[in-house]
């Protein structure tokens, strides 16, 4: 059943900053829902990010920065997700990224972007209802 | 072992209170909570069951003279600017001069930070303090290719000495004091310090400021890192030393709670891992053959300033009256300089929130007051919209206006030490002292702190009370105003935030170009092979890197030898 298969999330770090706070408070709380949790430390390159996808066969990628270099690293990560045909993963981002940043960043797949303080609770449901709704 | 304030019983001739009268004070406090409390209470129930502060001590109902009545006067607090220094390291404390205020500031190009400085000194900040961006914090040059996208966004872009030049073009060294948040490649940067003061011709004896330069908070809590610990303590301990020798005003390293808070930790880890990254210091300063005396003073603190206002101001407190033990029972220390904690504080930057952003302006001011409470010697506040952006002109310059309300219109700062004798805060300063010796001995156990950072013991710890905290929210156990409670709907901020301009980049580069085409790239290849010598025999790299960064040779140059030296920092992954 495909019920029964726990959900395989990817936690990334893209550009130079050091604030995994947040990303690693995501981590846990996904895995304490239930879902398996790939973190993958600090600094990683967009083509380390995508081919940890591709390796660890992942549903979802969850993004976090807070360094401001997203308008550059983003678009590039989902670029090369459509290059290697990994385009049914889900993205979602969070960190430091201001609001008039969002429309564009949802243009190029991010499914959601969230702010500094979004309880924890809202992302484990919406990274629940996003998968679910994608099978 | 240390002192310990609270476990000693002191003889009724050094503790502050008569037997007797703490006795019927015991006794009335019984009553007390056995006939008035339960009356009260039936009616008007307590808003909880227990009440904890952030570190997770228990607050009393009320404290009295039996919650510190193994107080010594003399022994745990004495005098400001005598040992144990809880009540300040100076005498007088800002009834003679307030705390530096300096903000913490950088971004773009060295010419729009050299404008924001101007500006700030302009406003009546006392002192500089500089951000850099991520490639220069981490040793990158600007063009290095991962750090596209990054230049000049977080903090000023520095890749070669010219950067410098433009950054403090008409701020002339021996006239203020510059604080430089720098790590890694701390000894570039302070090298580069020296190079302008050498080019203005203002004595090094004369130069004045902190390189932050430590290195093990990096491992575990801010984890800006580029070499791996050993290197990186023996660079440290390159910069101690040399500024032993050369920069007697300069301190070699702040040693900084900061990020650790940052990154999740309580106020008890934050002091108790601060304390203990400073005993590490002093150990390998004295393995180099310094003695305590010749550098300890120098030795500078940096902590946050979080929102339990009384806990913050507890914490300040026991951390200087551990330090001076520290120094002078651990260390021997015989100059009381050495055994003074001076410190800087920042209001910390992850009690802000993106939700209606003008209520951060409230937070900063509050935790601005503890730390000035607290008695500290230097104070970045932070500007209200920083959870959306880097900070606006406006923004900053309120921030800025906040330390100037509380120097000069609350009259806090006509007196020292003004909370000293509050039942509540000498016991909670005890409370503190107990729980981070407690850490530090089991610290000590794990055989110091870099087997306790290879173990991801601190890492572990940190993370534990960052989701603890995160929790409490989550569960409104913790109310967080405009966050989860007293939210609006349509949120309002009364400035424009500030944007990088994308075409920063591309004039960094450009300019680095033109840098590395006019040096003489001869003398730039010689220096950095003598670098390359130096550092394979274990020398102290500090001329020779001063020596390098005169030729223009860059960062990422300085950098990338020493990375063929010593290796990179791979990060040991803790959730």
């Amino acid at each position: 059943m495909t019920a029964e298969k726990k959900i395989r999330v990817l936690v990334a770090k893209p550009g130079l900053d050091s604030h995994d706070r947040g990303a690693k408070v995501v981590a846990r709380a996904l895995r304490d829902a239930g879902m398996e949790v790939i973190y993958t430390g600090l600094r990683q390159t967009p083509e380390q990010i995508v081919e940890t996808a591709l390796q660890e066969d992942v549903d979802v990628i969850g993004l976090s920065i807070l360094s401001g270099a997203h308008t550059v690293l983003f678009p590039r990560i989902m670029e090369l997700m459509k290059k290697k045909k990994l385009d049914d993963i889900l993205v979602f981002a969070g960190g430091i990224i201001p609001q008039e940043d969002v429309p564009a960043l949802k243009k190029i797949g991010i499914a959601e972007v969230f702010g500094p303080g979004t309880p924890t609770d809202t992302l484990v449901k919406f990274v629940r209802e996003s998968v679910r709704r994608k099978k | 072992m240390y002192v310990k304030a609270n476990t000693l019983i002191g003889g009724s001739s050094k503790t502050m209170f008569d037997k007797r009268k703490l006795d019927d004070i015991a006794k009335e406090r019984e009553r007390w909570g056995k006939t008035t409390v339960p009356d009260w209470i039936r009616r008007n129930p307590e808003r909880r069951k227990e009440f904890y502060n952030i570190s997770g001590v228990r607050m009393n109902r009320v404290y009295t003279p039996g919650d510190i009545k193994n107080l010594d006067y003399m022994r745990d607090l004495g005098f400001p600017g005598e040992y144990p220094f809880t009540r300040g390291v100076h005498a007088t404390m800002y009834r003679g001069r307030f705390w530096t205020m300096r903000m913490f500031s950088g971004f773009g190009t060295a010419k729009q930070t050299n404008e924001r400085f101007k500006y700030l000194l302009q406003e009546g900040e006392t002192g500089l303090s500089i951000a850099f961006d991520y490639p220069t914090i981490m040793g990158y040059d600007s063009d290095a290719p991962i750090a596209k996208g990054e230049v000049g966004i977080c903090g000023v872009a520095v890749s070669s000495l010219k950067d410098f030049e433009t950054l403090f073009n008409g701020i002339p060294l021996d006239k203020v004091t510059t604080s430089m948040t720098i790590n890694g490649p701390a000894a570039m940067l302070l090298a580069m310090y020296i190079a302008i003061g050498d080019q203005q011709g203002v004595a090094r004896e004369k130069l004045g400021g902190t390189t932050q330069n430590d290195l093990l908070k990096e491992f575990y809590a801010q984890k800006l890192c580029i070499f791996p610990p050993k290197p990186s303590v023996k660079l440290v301990t390159d910069i101690v030393e040399y500024c032993t020798k050369h920069l007697p005003r300069w301190n070699p390293i702040s040693i900084s709670g900061y990020h650790i808070r940052e990154a999740g930790s309580n106020a008890v880890q934050e002091l108790a891992f601060t304390l203990y990254d400073g005993i590490a210091y002093v150990e390998a300063a004295m393995e180099r053959g310094l003695k305590a005396d010749d550098f300890a003073p120098r030795l500078s603190f940096f902590f946050a300033s979080h929102n339990d206002f009384f806990e913050e101001v507890a914490k300040l407190r026991a951390a200087r009256r551990l330090w001076a033990r520290i120094m002078k029972e651990r260390f021997k220390a015989k100059n009381p300089r050495s055994m003074w904690m001076r410190m800087h504080v920042q209001t910390s930057g992850c009690t802000l929130t993106a939700q209606q952003p003008i209520n951060n302006l409230v937070r900063v001011a509050f935790q601005s007051l503890s730390a000035v409470l607290g008695g500290t010697q230097s104070l970045h506040t932070n500007s209200f919209d920083e959870a959306l952006a880097l900070p606006s002109e406006e923004a900053v310059r309120t921030a800025l206006r906040i330390q100037q309300i509380i120097a000069h219109e609350t009259g806090v700062t006509n007196t020292v030490d003004p909370l000293a004798g509050s039942y509540c805060i000498e016991a909670l300063t005890n409370e503190m002292e107990e729980k981070a010796l407690a850490y530090i001995d089991k610290i000590d156990s794990m055989g110091g702190i870099i087997p306790a950072i290879e173990k991801g013991y601190l890492q572990k710890e940190i993370a534990d009370s960052a989701y603890k905290y995160q929790k409490e929210i989550e569960k409104n156990e913790r109310i967080i105003v405009g966050l989860n409670d007293y939210t609006v709907e349509k949120d309002w901020i009364p400035i424009k935030l500030l944007r990088i301009r994308s075409e920063v980049e591309k004039e960094q580069v450009a300019n680095l170009h033109e840098v590395k085409k006019e040096r003489n790239n001869e003398k730039v290849k010689k220096v950095l092979d003598k670098l390359h010598d130096d550092a394979d025999r274990d020398k102290n790299l500090m001329s020779t890197i001063i020596e390098a960064v005169k030729t223009y040779a860059t960062l990422g140059e300085i950098c990338n030898i020493l990375r063929n030296v010593y290796g990179e920092y791979k990060e040991l992954i803790v959730i």
